[in-house]
């Protein structure tokens, strides 16, 4: 299986799904710069960032270049063990990810 | 490319996939990036170019965790929760970044909390606004910042 560049964990306690969701991901934001060549790192962050629960959707996100490299990312909602969380991300060059993953 | 001129040339049930593929259906994900929002230098803009309104009531039903004082303001941990009923949305501003709109969650079922990690250029309150029954509510917490996060 190809490697993701998303770790997540769901788990159902009392009827609450929590998500926890590590990204890999730069996340530059456009301010940096190159200290070899002094240029401007150029921008490449997660614009968009969906949650589906059994095929609905149940959290979308709108980052910006202040989420931190590599973002953490962790929500509930109302589920049980066995139900299916998929998440999404799609960033400002056009690249995506996304992984699907059982509630414990 | 290849696939859209194929898609084209079939017009099966491949009408659906070749409308979501050319951007007509409204797909899942935010149809547009919010760039007009987050790139606004304060954070009246922000908040007009994100929400529709700069005006929200300060609410004592939301809660802000973070760290009093970052050690690292490239990474700032936050968690955003609101007893507040029904809320449509959560969204996160640094009211000192150069541009304050740091995320914006809609919550279409899920509870009112949030949980990641921003960057603060500077020592800055950190504004939570959650939208609920059509208003905004908000709270602020002061988040005093060491080192500076935005690469600057």
């Amino acid at each position: 299986m190809a490697k993701s560049s998303i770790k997540v964990r769901a788990k159902a306690k009392n009827g609450v799904v929590t998500v926890k969701a590590l990204i890999s991901h730069k996340m530059e934001t456009g301010l940096r710069k190159d200290k070899k060549t002094g240029k401007v790192i150029p921008a490449h962050f997660i614009e968009a960032v969906d949650c589906e629960h059994n095929g609905a959707p149940v959290m979308n996100a709108e980052w910006g270049v202040a989420i931190s490299k590599n973002p953490y990312l962790s929500f509930k909602f109302s589920g049980a063990s066995g139900d299916t969380v998929k998440l999404t991300w799609k960033d400002n060059k056009g690249k995506s990810d996304s992984l699907e993953a059982k509630v414990k | 490319m290849q696939r859209r001129h194929f898609l084209k040339n079939t017009m099966a049930t491949g009408a659906i996939a070749l409308a979501a593929s050319s951007g007509l259906l409204v797909p899942l994900q935010v149809l547009a990036w919010n760039k007009k929002a987050f790139d606004a230098k304060d954070v009246q803009s922000a908040m007009k170019g994100s929400l529709g309104t700069e005006l929200t009531e300060a609410s004592d039903k939301i809660h802000i965790k973070a760290p009093d004082i970052a050690e690292n303001g490239a990474v700032v941990p936050v968690t955003i929760s609101s007893t507040l009923s029904d809320v449509k949305s959560i969204t996160i501003l640094s009211e000192k970044n150069g541009t304050p709109l740091i995320a914006k969650f809609d919550l279409k079922g899920a509870q009112a909390f949030v949980s990641t990690r921003i960057k603060m250029g500077k020592t800055s309150n950190v504004i939570a606004i959650c939208e609920s029954g059509g208003k905004f509510y908000s709270a602020r917490k002061e988040v005093k910042v060491t080192i500076g996060g935005c690469g600057g």
